[in-house]
């Protein structure tokens, strides 16, 4: 299925979870928010809430900024 | 030392930074944008003797994965980082990536920024304002970024901000402190701690801004932009401590004419 994560298209399996995704990824989940279609998800949500098709995901953290570049 | 300076000292460690009950022992806080790599953002921030850091909140890039990440180099256990709600210029993108830092699980704490102007960034205050009401509301520590009217800081700390951080000059442009007037004013109306942020230049601003009573400085280009990052970090930490010490030593008021140091007893 396609799926949008940080705004670029993705092919993923159906019934993938965040938890698979940021593995997939690569990335630690214990220093990310994650957005699924705007909702903020708890991080005890991350291996239960399976994504579909057209879902868009949202990983976000925290990056060197004191003001907008 | 004499049993003057160590009370001095004592004194100066009895003057603690205390926001919404958190205690923190630098006066001196810093940005991590605009560094080289996140070596000399950690040499920088250490060479300032910081212990709060502003962090913003964006997109993990997933297709250039480099293993490394800013909380590697600065341990949250360590440091008290800031998330901030930088490039946000509506309440709705404010409150989004505020959640969403909250959501990262470091912090409650947020430095709102709702920008009104892309070229001089100042704050929205209305939207700034009407920003903060919610996330006061859903439990953050809001330490809002504002200008330096103090009828808007006051409004600030009326709907439930711990602290208020007016702006000394557009960010990045290293003005110091352009309206020193304000700043007063807003120190002596608003009862939480101030901190000066945005517009630091070099040390003597820093230091301008203690003297008149600030509880800190926050700053990042003035130290990520100097041509020796390191050293005007070091730079911008004897300034905070010099201004502080120099706004509780108590100064000398201004004279029109002179009052001759030396007794005219004893003269030939």
């Amino acid at each position: 299925m396609q799926i949008q994560v940080n705004g670029e298209g993705r092919t993923a399996s159906a019934g993938v979870t965040i938890a698979d995704l940021l593995r997939e990824l690569d990335i630690r989940p214990d220093r990310v928010a994650v957005e699924v279609n705007t909702e903020i998800l708890d991080r005890q949500e991350f291996d239960r809430r399976g994504l579909r098709e057209g879902d868009r995901v949202e990983i976000i953290s925290f990056i060197g900024g004191g003001r907008k570049n | 030392m004499s049993q003057r300076s160590n009370e001095r000292v004592r004194t100066m460690q009895n003057d603690r930074l205390i926001i919404a009950g958190r205690e923190f022992k630098s006066r001196l806080w810093v940005g991590t944008g605009k560094y080289k790599d996140f070596v000399e953002t950690k040499k920088a921030i250490d060479a300032a003797g910081a212990d709060v850091v502003t962090v913003a909140v964006r997109r993990v890039n997933i297709t250039d994965r480099s293993k490394e990440n800013l909380l590697d180099y600065l341990d949250p256990k360590k440091y008290t980082i800031l998330p901030n709600t930088a490039g946000c210029y509506t309440v709705e993108d404010a409150l989004r990536y505020a959640r969403l830092a909250r959501a990262a699980g470091v912090s409650d704490l947020v430095k709102l920024e709702v920008i009104g102007d892309e070229r001089t960034l100042f704050p929205d205050t209305a939207g700034l304002i009407e920003a903060a009401k919610i996330l006061v509301k859903e439990g953050f520590i809001v330490l809002p970024y504002t200008n330096d009217d103090p009828v808007v800081a006051k409004k600030l700390v009326d709907i439930g901000c711990p602290a208020v951080m007016p702006l000394a000059a557009p960010i990045g442009s290293g003005l110091g402190i352009r309206n020193p007037y304000n700043l007063k004013i807003i120190l002596e109306m608003v009862k939480v701690p101030v901190i000066v942020d945005a517009g630091v230049g070099t040390a003597s601003d820093a230091a301008l801004a203690m003297e008149y009573g600030a509880d800190a400085v926050l700053m990042n280009t003035a130290i990520a932009g100097a041509r020796d990052p390191i050293a005007m970090a070091e730079a911008m930490k004897y300034a905070v401590a010099a201004g502080r010490l120099a706004y509780k030593a108590g100064r000398i008021p201004r004279k029109l004419y002179a009052t001759a140091s030396s007794p005219i007893e004893g003269m030939l």
